[in-house]
């Protein structure tokens, strides 16, 4: 049943179709598993991130879509067909390499145009859909020149437009901004976005950048140690966390252990708490509490709220546009972010060093995570 | 901004800079190119000095007998074929040490032939032709009567396919390991089959490593000698036994000269070719 609580990024028509299902895939290399029985279905038309640290198998899983690696265990369904043992020439899938793999003895317009070619395709067409796709990419007169004498951004526009020329089911995508600067990076991902919506192609996309995949997806798998440790839409990912992992590495979060001691109330090492309605817990049950740096509130007087209690302000972390507090309560630490609006008006607070101040968590914004803290550290 | 140099300052740090070679390439190639092209042009005195007349009489008797044209055609012709034979050796054996994880002792083995002394690398081809030798011991063990292996052509090739390889694989070698392989996947990715992969995505690639190779197997393959006396006897004779004799026995060190000229205007001529076929960047590459 797919969750309603979030509404998507944008209002998206997503095909009821299935572009991809992968059923079950394991992959070993020796004696460990680098995919470990992974499912998932993915939808026509979507923008589906795999996200996770180096090493998840998040890039092994896109290789057996990509055909280029088979899994031990399980099938790839790409278009309704099992495509588990066709070779890669023959998938009607296209990829975006990490390193672009640009051929380097060839100009810009045989590179785009190699997978045309390849199709045997009339002369004058595949100049027309170079045109296009040379348009498409935003680098109209490149034609003829030598990728190698191109910037990242352009050679990694290029390997787009060769995949895309193609006009493939789905579009796998490694990385492909992983090597460039930031700026470039935030505005390819607009880029991206927008060039996804226009051609309605599913896209893949792994990634162990968080924020990436938050921006531009449809849908998060969160990937670790080759297992999938939550699917769902972008805001639930972030909003609603099931693990601790998913809840450190996506975003950062406050873990604190507690132990219910009614369905909706924990006791902590800050005091006891109480919890959304939604919440059910079986009395001396463990469970962790997350809360997002942004959404814990900080008074100077003890405001009429639920779950506050005192902390001493430890460091000011300053960013530009946030400040970062790190406040010490009971020799427990929290991380929490305000916006640096820098205005002096009535009812708006700044705190300085060594300040007491209060500290209310609204239980909404507490989120239960079941299990234990194994898992908490994603750089572990 | 630092001012504009000096004549004077400029000249030092040309010589600094670009110097060194100049000489080394001055003394090395350029003056004894110049001594061998003056002396192709003179005569051979009765001591067999070098003496006037100047003229392009060495060069005309070189060309209008047909037994010199014969020589250096089968000069070519061997040469060429022991280095077809070196391409299809060492090509794959360039990918297959690239790839392999043993790379490091693969590439040794390919360079421990050059710890011993090429003279004995050719003698120990003898120990392996001749008559009671291993080849044809190994031959009459199967009931066969033994082959009359030395001297011959082929032996001569397998001596020759022999000794030029290592400087085939090595240029090559360096070449491949500079591919990225995921290029071959992205071919495959496009839609290319694997043999249609390797050819468009990593053969041209290859291109100037196997050039590179090409010339350095190529050339002193067709200027050996040593090879040609030792296991071709006196059957076949090279443009290298020719420049040999010349300088040796035959004391007519102005048609040796000459002769010299002749096969150095050919490599040459083969590399121009080669720069105008690959345009502008033809030899950047070569370089």
């Amino acid at each position: 049943m797919e969750p309603t609580l979030f509404r998507g990024r944008r209002e998206r028509k997503l095909g009821q179709n299935l572009a991809v299902r992968l059923e079950g895939i394991t992959k070993r290399f020796g004696d460990q598993k680098a995919v470990d029985n992974v499912s998932l279905d993915i939808r026509d038309g979507e923008f589906f991130s795999l996200l996770g640290p180096s090493g998840c198998g998040k890039t092994t899983l896109l290789r057996m879509i990509a055909g280029f690696d088979t899994p031990d265990e399980g099938r790839v369904i790409i278009g309704g067909k099992d495509m588990t043992e066709v070779p890669p020439y023959l998938r009607p899938v296209n990829t975006v390499f990490q390193n672009y793999a640009l051929f380097p003895h060839m100009t810009v317009e045989q590179n785009i145009a190699f997978g045309l070619r390849m199709k045997k395709m009339p002369r004058d067409e595949i100049a027309r859909r170079v045109q296009w796709a040379l348009e498409l990419i935003n680098l109209p007169g490149y034609e003829k020149r030598r990728t190698d004498q191109m910037s990242g951004g352009q050679r990694q526009r290029i390997a787009l437009a060769r995949a895309l020329v193609n006009e493939p089911e789905v579009l796998l995508l490694d990385e492909p901004l992983s090597a460039l600067d930031l700026k470039l990076r935030q505005e390819l991902r607009v880029d991206l976005m927008n060039l996804q919506e226009r051609l309605g192609i599913t896209f893949i996309f792994v990634t162990h950048d968080q924020e990436e995949a938050l921006v531009m997806s449809d849908r998060i798998a969160v990937m670790n140690k080759g297992r999938i440790e939550q699917l769902g839409p972008t805001e639930e990912i972030y909003e609603l966390p099931k693990t601790a992992f998913v809840a450190k590495f996506i975003g950062d979060s406050n873990l604190i252990p507690a132990q219910a001691l009614e369905p909706r109330k924990v006791r902590t090492a800050l005091g006891e708490f109480v919890l959304d309605e939604e919440d059910a817990l079986t009395p001396g049950q463990e469970v962790l509490l997350s809360i997002r740096p942004e959404k814990i509130r900080l008074f100077r007087d003890k405001p009429n709220l639920p779950n506050v209690f005192r902390a001493r302000i430890d460091d000011i972390i300053y960013t530009g546009s946030e400040n970062q507090y790190v406040l010490l309560a009971d020799g427990q630490r929290l991380m929490c972010e305000t916006l640096n609006q820098d205005i002096q008006e009535p009812g708006h607070e700044e705190f300085t060093y060594d300040e007491e101040v209060w500290v209310a968590l609204t239980p909404e914004k507490l989120v239960v995570i079941e299990g234990g803290v194994e898992g908490s550290n994603p750089y572990a | 901004m630092r001012e504009a140099a000096t004549p004077w300052e400029r000249l030092r740090q040309m010589l600094i800079t670009v110097g060194p070679g100049a000489l080394w390439l001055g003394l090395f190639v350029l003056i004894p190119t110049l001594i061998m092209l003056v002396a192709s042009l003179m005569s051979r005195g009765s001591l067999g000095q070098l003496v006037p007349p100047f003229g392009l009489h060495n060069y005309l008797r070189f060309f209008s007998d047909p037994l010199f044209l014969e020589i250096i055609g089968r000069s070519l012709w061997i040469g060429l074929w022991s280095t077809v034979f070196i391409m299809l050796l060492g090509y794959p054996l360039a990918f297959y040490i690239a790839q392999s994880r043993h790379k490091e002792v693969l590439l040794l083995l390919v360079v421990i032939p050059f710890f011993t002394n090429f003279l004995i690398r050719v003698y120990a081809w003898i120990v392996i032709f001749q008559k009671e030798g291993l080849l044809n011991g190994l031959i009459t063990a199967f009931g066969l009567p033994p082959a009359e292996l030395l001297p011959s052509t082929l032996a001569v090739y397998v001596a020759t396919v022999y000794t030029y390889l290592p400087f085939f694989v090595l240029p090559l070698y360096a070449a491949v390991e500079r591919i990225d392989w995921s290029q071959l996947e992205a071919a495959y990715d496009l839609g290319a089959r694997p043999i249609r992969a390797f050819w468009e995505a990593i053969f041209p690639q290859t291109v100037p490593g196997l050039f590179e190779g090409f010339l350095l197997v190529f050339i002193p393959a067709v200027g050996t000698f040593v090879i040609a006396d030792l296991l071709g006897g006196g059957k076949v004779t090279l443009i290298g036994n020719l420049i040999q004799l010349q300088f040796g026995s035959a004391q007519n060190w102005a048609f040796g000269s000459a002769a010299s000229m002749v096969l150095m205007a050919m490599v040459l001529l083969g590399l121009w070719l080669y720069a105008r076929t690959q345009g502008e960047k033809g030899l950047d590459k070569l370089v």
